[in-house]
């Protein structure tokens, strides 16, 4: 090959003029720790990754990719569980590790101006001591950065009260493909033209990369009240939070767990769950002490009405902390309890639960793998568990279909296949499921419109046409896939 | 009642000649707010026969409606039902719809504290550039497939599809509300709003006129009260009244016509601008300052650029002057290719926010 005109050559030589040799990873060793992001089942090598620490290197490696027509996918902390962040064999993984700065803390307009490779958590951290935070919580917070948090309009579980990344971001700053800075939002309450912000968020670094995220501060609370309680009957559970909600509260927090979930938890949190109840919900009440003391007797009172075994409320920050632990470390739970789980995302009308639930379990005896279920029950998130043993031939492609079954459901009574973790690589398929030719269309005029050279992270979060019409032809030619006794669509 | 009315396919229809044809639209709901931004030339599309309430159960906190429904026929609704669009969108004239709220993106006093439209959109239905019918985002609060072209489409005045059903998050009303008066200087009450906003007050709404600041209090009774005998101030009767005459710009500062109504907006902590003074009423906390005046266009852009804001001309045309901000040549660029990507042949609400567009 003709060393001159070889693009990878090309790349890295120019590579060099932009960053230092230690920014530069070309090496195997050096490349496999960013082969998959938090989905594993998935790797790829990269060219090269790349750690850039200022805006302009990254719009100089823009500006080269964009010459050079090399893939660019951005990566934050590789948290993710879509594979959004999986490395192009033919590109490059841009990561903005190495942009950990709180660069200004806004006490008057309640904003901090940050760099994304901060983590979600040392924001609140940092602005603890002046009263406030920053509401949306991923369970990953400790690890996950702000940049892949605005990717992925990622939530966690207090998105009822608090809302997504979206309500709580103001303005960011985003490097496009040609390498250009573009300031979007501001820290007004509106913003003249079209809502940029809002597209940006959860495109899962298709139209630009982020390098600058202003976050919104919240004040915080007064007093936060935890309610457990535990049901005999999954229904009642659903019934219960649906009857909150209908009763004029808005929890901050509201969870559900299924029992093979309580277990696994409980084994190893010790959270002091019932290891005997079908579900329990968890109910995070908070604002002053008065109305919290009176939306906790409320709320005892409709669970009570539904059937709750017992209610539990938590005597202290330290018991209320470790009820949440038991919640928020679900996945890892699972993960000591099955060589391997795949975790689901999909998002169902509330009224629709105790239905999806059962047909879940359905899908499990019949795939004959097991699952435990976790559920933002407030917002309608489910994330049901798929446990199956990547060494065992056909396990994870069975864990696939299961997985895409119940995304399918989710469709079919009115939801959606992805509430948080975005489409990635995984959900490719399921995206055919939810959105036909004139969705289609649309989505794939807007990447034009940022990115026509498709660089942004290919072959992610969008399908092609060719691949719906494809998947189509596959169901109509065979039926129904390897089970013609589900239903799908 | 609500009538029931489906005419999508009259609309698609009348949406496929105009592609045929290259002629563009120009998209009607009830027509309340014609006033703002540009006007557009082009074949009316009218969508306000197209009514109905698709689904609504309070206890999803949703409600999916025809864009056609009337604003204040889903209001009364949702007020039924002890619920509310807590954006509080202004309701110009009783044939206001559900669709012109969100095409034209206004939120009403409750808007720092409760969210803007487009924090309150869940899903959209268009008929898209490309004359098709198409569903995006949904009933559920949390969906992160696909672009969010619900949201986008919020504010964006019909110049990228015509909007036909729209699914919003509804809240439940709050138990009690209260609003003080107190009478003060307009720096003591900007001084008084910046300390308030670190509190864990309950506020809901503040106005500033004519020497009185306006504080809504909405929460639980006991709450509400506490936060009266901390902040002082004289309960006002018939508070509902005022909350709906300035949301609905009822209000008497909203009845002068002789000069442009300009509508500023600023982070919220920007101190009293002594230029503005005057004929002017101040909301959200600050965020947004309302002035009839004959300052020349680009010296009171000039005074929002300097203060981290932008300026709107919100009714009255001026020859020549866009009502809304210039954007930035890059971001322009980037809104208008975004234009020609979801309207390629041009034909939906041409100039009616930039007149590049």
């Amino acid at each position: 090959m003709n060393t001159a005109t070889d693009p990878k050559r090309q790349l890295l030589r120019q590579l060099n003029d932009i960053l230092p040799p230690e920014a530069i990873l070309t090496a195997k060793e050096d490349l496999h720790p960013y082969e998959c992001d938090g989905l594993t089942a998935y790797r790829h090598l990269p060219l090269a990754v790349v750690l850039p620490t200022t805006t302009e290197q990254v719009q100089l490696i823009m500006k080269t990719c964009s010459r050079l027509k090399i893939p660019v996918v951005a990566r934050g902390a590789g948290t993710g569980l879509s594979g959004g962040a999986l490395p192009h064999a033919d590109g490059i993984v841009l990561s903005l590790a190495r942009f950990k700065q709180i660069l200004a803390i806004d006490t008057a307009n309640l904003h901090a101006r940050v760099q994304p490779g901060v983590r979600n958590l040392a924001i609140s951290q940092a602005v603890d001591h002046l009263g406030l935070f920053y509401a949306p919580d991923p369970s990953s917070q400790i690890a996950c950065s702000i940049g892949g948090n605005v990717a992925e309009n990622s939530g966690g579980v207090h998105c009822l009260k608090y809302g997504l990344t979206v309500h709580n971001i103001l303005e960011i700053k985003v490097v496009t493909i040609e390498g250009e800075l573009l300031t979007i939002g501001n820290d007004r309450q509106d913003t003249p033209g079209y809502d940029l912000l809002a597209l940006m968020t959860g495109s899962e670094g298709m139209l630009g990369i982020v390098v600058e995220v202003m976050v919104k501060l919240t004040v915080k609370p007064e007093t936060v009240q935890v309610l457990m309680a535990d049901f005999a009957a999954i229904k009642d559970a659903g019934d219960a939070v649906a009857a909150i909600i209908s009763r004029g509260i808005i929890p901050a927090g509201l969870e559900m767990m299924d029992k093979p979930a309580i277990r696994a938890a409980e084994d190893f949190i010790h959270a002091g769950y019932p290891l005997d109840a079908n579900a329990i919900l968890l109910c995070e009440l908070d604002g002053t002490e008065d109305a919290v003391s009176d939306q906790v007797s409320r709320v005892s009172a409709i669970l009570k009405a539904h059937h709750a075994g017992t209610i539990h409320i938590a005597k202290t920050a330290t018991e209320r902390a470790r009820l949440w632990a038991g919640r928020k470390s679900a996945f890892p739970a699972v993960g000591r309890i099955s060589p391997d789980y795949y975790c689901m995302d999909g998002t169902i009308p509330r009224k629709h639960l105790a239905h999806v639930l059962q047909k879940i379990n359905d899908f499990s005896q019949i795939y004959g793998l097991g699952v435990a279920n976790v559920f933002h029950a407030g917002d309608g998130n489910l994330h049901p568990l798929i446990l199956y043993d990547a060494n065992r031939p056909g396990e994870l492609e069975k864990a696939e279909r299961f997985g895409a079954d119940i995304l399918a459901l989710c469709v079919k009574v009115g939801g959606s296949i992805t509430g948080e973790h975005g489409v990635g690589h995984e959900k490719l398929d399921s995206m055919c499921v939810q959105f036909g030719e004139a969705e289609l269309e649309v989505f794939h005029a807007v990447k034009r419109a940022f990115d026509p050279d498709e660089l942004l992270n290919p072959g992610k979060a969008v399908p092609t046409l060719h691949r719906c019409a494809e998947l189509g032809a596959m169901h109509v030619h065979h039926g129904q896939l390897s089970h013609p006794e589900l239903p799908r669509f | 009642m609500i009538a029931d009315n489906d005419i999508t396919s009259t609309l698609q229809a009348q949406v496929a000649a105009a592609l045929a044809a290259q002629q563009p639209l120009a998209i009607i709901g009830g027509g309340s707010k014609a006033f703002y931004g540009n006007e557009t030339s082009g074949t009316a599309l009218n969508v306000s026969p197209h009514t109905g309430v698709i689904s609504y159960e309070p206890s999803e906190l949703c409600i999916t409606a025809r864009a056609g429904t009337p604003l204040q026929d889903i209001e009364a609704l949702l007020a039924a039902n002890g619920q509310m669009l807590a954006f509080e969108p202004p309701c110009f004239s009783p044939a206001s719809t559900i669709g012109g709220v969100v095409a034209a993106g206004l939120s009403g006093p409750a808007r720092p504290w409760a969210g803007s439209v487009r924090d309150h959109v869940l899903g959209v239905k268009l008929i898209t550039g490309y004359g098709k019918v198409a569903n995006f985002g949904g009933q559920v609060m949390k969906n992160v497939a696909g672009y969010d072209i619900s949201r986008l489409i919020t504010g964006s005045m019909g110049t990228l599809g015509v909007i036909l059903e729209v699914s919003l998050k509804v809240m439940p009303r709050p138990v009690t509300e209260l609003t003080l008066t107190l009478d003060m200087p307009s720096q003591e009450a900007f001084e008084l709003t910046t300390t308030m906003r670190r509190s864990t007050f309950p506020l809901s709404a503040t106005c500033y006129f004519d020497g009185c600041l306006y504080l809504r209090l909405s929460g639980v009774p006991s709450h509400v009260f506490a936060s009266h005998r901390k902040i002082g101030g004289e309960p006002l009767n018939n508070a509902d009244q005022f909350w709906q005459a300035l949301r609905n710009q009822t209000h008497e500062f909203f009845q002068q016509y002789d000069r442009p109504l300009w509508r500023l907006s600023f982070p919220p902590a920007t101190s009293v601008i002594s230029r503005l003074e005057g004929n002017s009423l101040v909301e959200w906390g600050g965020s947004q300052r309302w002035v009839y005046t004959n300052i020349p266009v680009n010296l009171i852009r000039n005074i929002a650029h300097k203060g981290d804001g932008h300026a709107t001309v919100y009714r009255g045309s001026l020859p020549g002057v866009n009502p809304f901000h210039p954007l930035t040549d890059n971001m322009r660029n980037v809104q208008q290719r975004l234009k020609q990507a979801m309207d390629p042949h041009g034909i939906f609400n041409l100039s009616r926010m930039y007149k590049d567009w």
